[in-house]
């Protein structure tokens, strides 16, 4: 069957046609959609870990126990994983093992673009690489066979245009499986203690030099012989884009980037002039072609190391370079019509429950200390209330650092407070916690519940009652856990109430110890919340903008008939939330009258 | 049959404006059609409000999933703001057809930026081969104002060459069971819209 699948979508699909029995990830812009799509296929258990690093565990586990197993996550994941990652490189694997690493070059939605390739090398396990939905599909199957043939995890590795991109996919059908009775004990493999683990290390470096010799005849890598003034060395989305500048030039078209196939690399540079290697991010082929003494005519010294490529910088860039055969209509470089036309950056949407919390803190002028999600979106205008921001879970432990380093504050403002979401302090905010709880350090922790992994799309986690696969589950109780871990001062309050919240934060930044505060409130966007719109008394507003304050896409400012400044709520957009109405000092926003426009069942602030 | 060249159209809006399902159709369609279609969004923080865009190409053998600046067909806008900023997109004597809907960009609506008070005429001026419809009022007129990305492929549709069959079985297909009358007249409204209105 013939289907339009993105390159996730390919990825779960040819995963389950590869008999994977489980999958684990954290969801992360751009992999989340792997393992939702995985979920609704049948036979294969489908989870989401609280971060990386137990996915990983979670899915070596399941290979030592004989299943394919797969383990999604986004590049920066690999990070947090690492750990079981380099251990699984030595230990091998029973059923096949593929991690998925989704990097974000040009950082579409990442904090960093690093090139996940080198972990392959770091970690000396092979790295698959697809350029379509197709290949993805066709090429994690091919990547569970390398797994279990050379005893290794696989590292595949997609870029957001290979995960997010769609063209048009060949299914099959899934192999039959064998059920699996229990665990074959093999101590010295996988006990790594270092008598154990001297024994592998050799182990691993000849398989390395047989997955080198694999490379030279895999169906993975494959000579495209055209025009043969130039040839070029490609993988993943640089061959398309280069395909696509230089319709007839020769390619070697790598799907496996490491190790390298020398012999087949050798054989190619022999048929062409000139070579170039044309890779997003760093010069990783490239690299490794010029340690093997193979003449390289261009590669990094002529495409871009930062951001991504595209088919129109990847013909501009080598026409420089005096390569032949160019696309032409790709070397325009039109500019914008409007220059300096204005932006249209993400934005809280319309009841969102961050909005009334960073009200607060902007008014506060405190420091805030953040994390990864949607309210990182507080760092913006017209809040500018978020002033540091890194990785998973650094919020608190950031916090606890500054804390401990700075006087007392004699104000109380100067107090440093820590900003994270439900879903990243189960990540990796615990530990930090726990620090912080351990070693006393007066910083104020803020918790936003808003009981969903928001940013990546609203997935589940241990705090929402429910799994990936719709079944129900037990609820972190944040306010429990804390308290467990020692804290004396744990604070609830409703983030849409803005006196309550910016009394709570008053009392806990004077506070002499540390102190936590969970502002619950549900996703608006998630759980499709809306209450009836507010309005504005026309006659009543003054025009001051106060409210706009709120950076809400309902509001609208505008001049009246009489040349009056104004505002108005678009009712259409309005989620009822009440924030711009609590800032405005006038009484001009009121509360919905019933029946009025903008009405829904108000299910979700009752029944929190 | 003679070779079938690559056609480039590009899609930009607004998050939440359905930019993606109206993505999903046109290749649903031009697959059924017997092309080859690549498709390149970005998901993630720009669908919190953000300007997206969708590539959406086909042809006999398409390579690269994106559309290089300068080179698209059509430029498919559905908001204006968003029309105007991808018209160098376009290849000289490329088609815009845009929705006149104006959303403020945050910056607006906090009051820090204001929204170009002539839009229109700067994307007259800036491109004559264009169309402006307003997708959301016949959209209404359709039945619901979710369907204006329904209204924004039929506009487009006489300029590609699908039959409006494939286009129906397709909306058919992937529109809720009740919206599909709905939906179809959405459709026929925007093919109505281009055959009628002209700046």
């Amino acid at each position: 069957m013939s289907e339009m699948l993105s390159g996730n979508e390919a990825i779960a699909r040819g995963a389950w046609e590869s008999g994977v029995r489980l999958a684990a990830a954290y969801p992360g812009t751009p992999s989340t959609e792997i393992l939702e799509s995985l979920a609704k296929y049948e036979g294969v258990y489908c989870e989401w870990s609280p971060n990386e690093k137990v996915a990983m565990e979670v899915g070596t586990g399941a290979s030592w126990a004989g299943a394919r197993a797969l383990v999604c996550m986004k590049h920066v994941g690999l990070n947090v994983a690492a750990d079981p990652f380099f251990s699984a490189g030595y230990t091998g694997v029973e059923g096949g093992l593929v991690i998925v690493s989704a990097d974000d070059p040009g950082m579409h939605s990442s904090q960093d673009e690093q090139d996940n390739r080198n972990y392959a090398k770091f970690a000396k396990v092979p790295v698959v690489e697809p350029s379509d939905s197709g290949e993805a599909r066709e090429f994690i199957k091919l990547a569970f066979d390398l797994s279990e043939d050379y005893d290794t995890p696989v590292l595949f590795r997609t870029t957001t245009r290979t995960s997010h991109s769609k063209s048009i996919v060949e299914s099959g059908e899934r192999l039959t499986l064998e059920p699996l009775k229990k665990m074959k004990k093999n101590w010295t493999k996988y006990t790594m203690m270092p008598a154990n683990a001297i024994v592998r290390h050799p182990i691993i470096e000849q398989r390395l030099a047989t997955l080198a010799e694999y490379a030279e005849t895999s169906p993975l890598n494959r000579m495209e012989m055209g025009d043969k003034r130039v040839g070029f060395v490609c993988a993943g989305a640089s061959y398309a884009y280069t395909r696509e500048a230089f319709p007839e030039a020769s390619f070697l078209k790598l799907g496996m980037t490491y190790p390298l196939p020398k012999k087949l690399i050798a054989d190619f540079r022999a048929q062409v002039e000139k070579l170039y290697v044309v890779e997003e991010l760093d010069p990783f082929i490239e690299e490794l072609i010029r340690l093997q003494g193979i003449k390289v005519d261009g590669g990094k010294g002529i495409i871009p190391i930062c951001g991504e490529l595209d088919p129109g910088l990847v013909a501009r860039c080598l026409v420089v370079a005096g390569i032949p055969g160019v696309e032409e209509s790709l070397l325009a470089v039109p500019s914008p019509v409007v220059e300096d036309l204005v932006g249209r950056p993400p934005t809280m949407c319309p009841g969102c429950s961050h909005r009334g919390v960073f009200s607060v803190l902007k008014k506060l002028r405190v420091f805030v200390s953040g994390d990864i999600g949607c309210y990182a979106l507080g760092a913006l205008p017209p809040f500018g209330a978020m002033h540091c921001s890194t990785c998973m879970g650094a919020s608190i432990s950031m916090a606890h650092g500054m804390a401990k380093v700075l006087d007392p504050p004699a104000d109380p403002r100067d107090k440093v407070v820590a900003v994270i979401g439900d879903s990243t302090f189960f990540h990796t905010g615990i530990n930090s916690l726990m620090d912080v709880a351990y070693n006393k350090s007066r910083i104020l922790a803020l918790i936003l519940d808003n009981r969903t992994t928001a940013m990546t799309g609203g997935q589940e986690n241990p705090g929402t009652g429910k799994t990936l696969l719709r079944e129900p589950a037990t609820e972190v109780n944040i306010p429990g856990l804390c308290r467990d871990m020692g804290l004396k001062r744990v604070v609830e309050i409703d983030p849409y109430d803005l006196k309550q919240t910016e009394r709570v934060l008053r009392e806990e930044l004077a506070a002499e110890e540390p102190s936590v505060v969970i502002a619950k409130a549900p996703c608006v966007l998630q759980f499709r919340i809306r209450v009836p719109a507010y309005r504005i008394d026309a006659d009543v507003c003054t025009g001051c903008k106060r409210c706009l304050q709120a950076g809400c896409m309902a509001l609208n400012l505008y001049v009246d008939e009489h040349g009056d400044r104004k505002v108005e709520i678009q009712a259409d957009q309005c989620a009822g939330c009440g924030v711009c109405s609590q800032l405005c000092k006038e009484e001009a926003i009121l509360p919905p009258t019933p029946g009025g426009v903008g009405l829904r069942t108000p299910k979700g602030r009752e029944a929190q | 049959m003679s070779a079938r060249p690559t056609t480039n159209l590009l899609l930009s809006g607004v998050g939440g404006q359905g930019v993606v399902l109206a993505s999903y159709v046109l290749s649903q369609v031009a697959m059924a059609e017997g092309y080859d279609v690549k498709q390149s969004e970005v998901h993630g923080m720009s669908q919190r409000g953000g300007s997206v865009t969708s590539h959406f190409r086909f042809g006999d053998k398409v390579a690269a999933p994106l559309i290089t600046p300068g080179t698209a067909d059509i430029l498919l806008g559905f908001e204006a703001l968003e029309a105007l900023r991808y018209v160098h997109w376009l290849r000289p004597g490329g088609l815009l057809i845009y929705n006149a809907l104006q959303i403020n960009p945050s910056p607006v609506a906090a009051g820090l930026a204001t929204y170009p008070a002539d839009i229109d005429a700067q994307i007259a001026a800036a491109w004559p081969n264009v169309r402006r419809i307003d997708a959301n009022a016949l959209a209404q007129q359709a039945g619901t104002i979710k369907a204006a990305n329904v209204v924004m492929l039929g506009a487009v549709s006489g300029a590609l060459p699908f039959p409006p069959a494939a286009w129906e079985e397709v909306i058919r297909r992937v529109v809720p069971p009740k919206t599909i009358d709905v939906n179809l007249a959405a459709f026929r409204l925007g093919v109505a819209a281009v055959a009628t209105e002209v700046v």
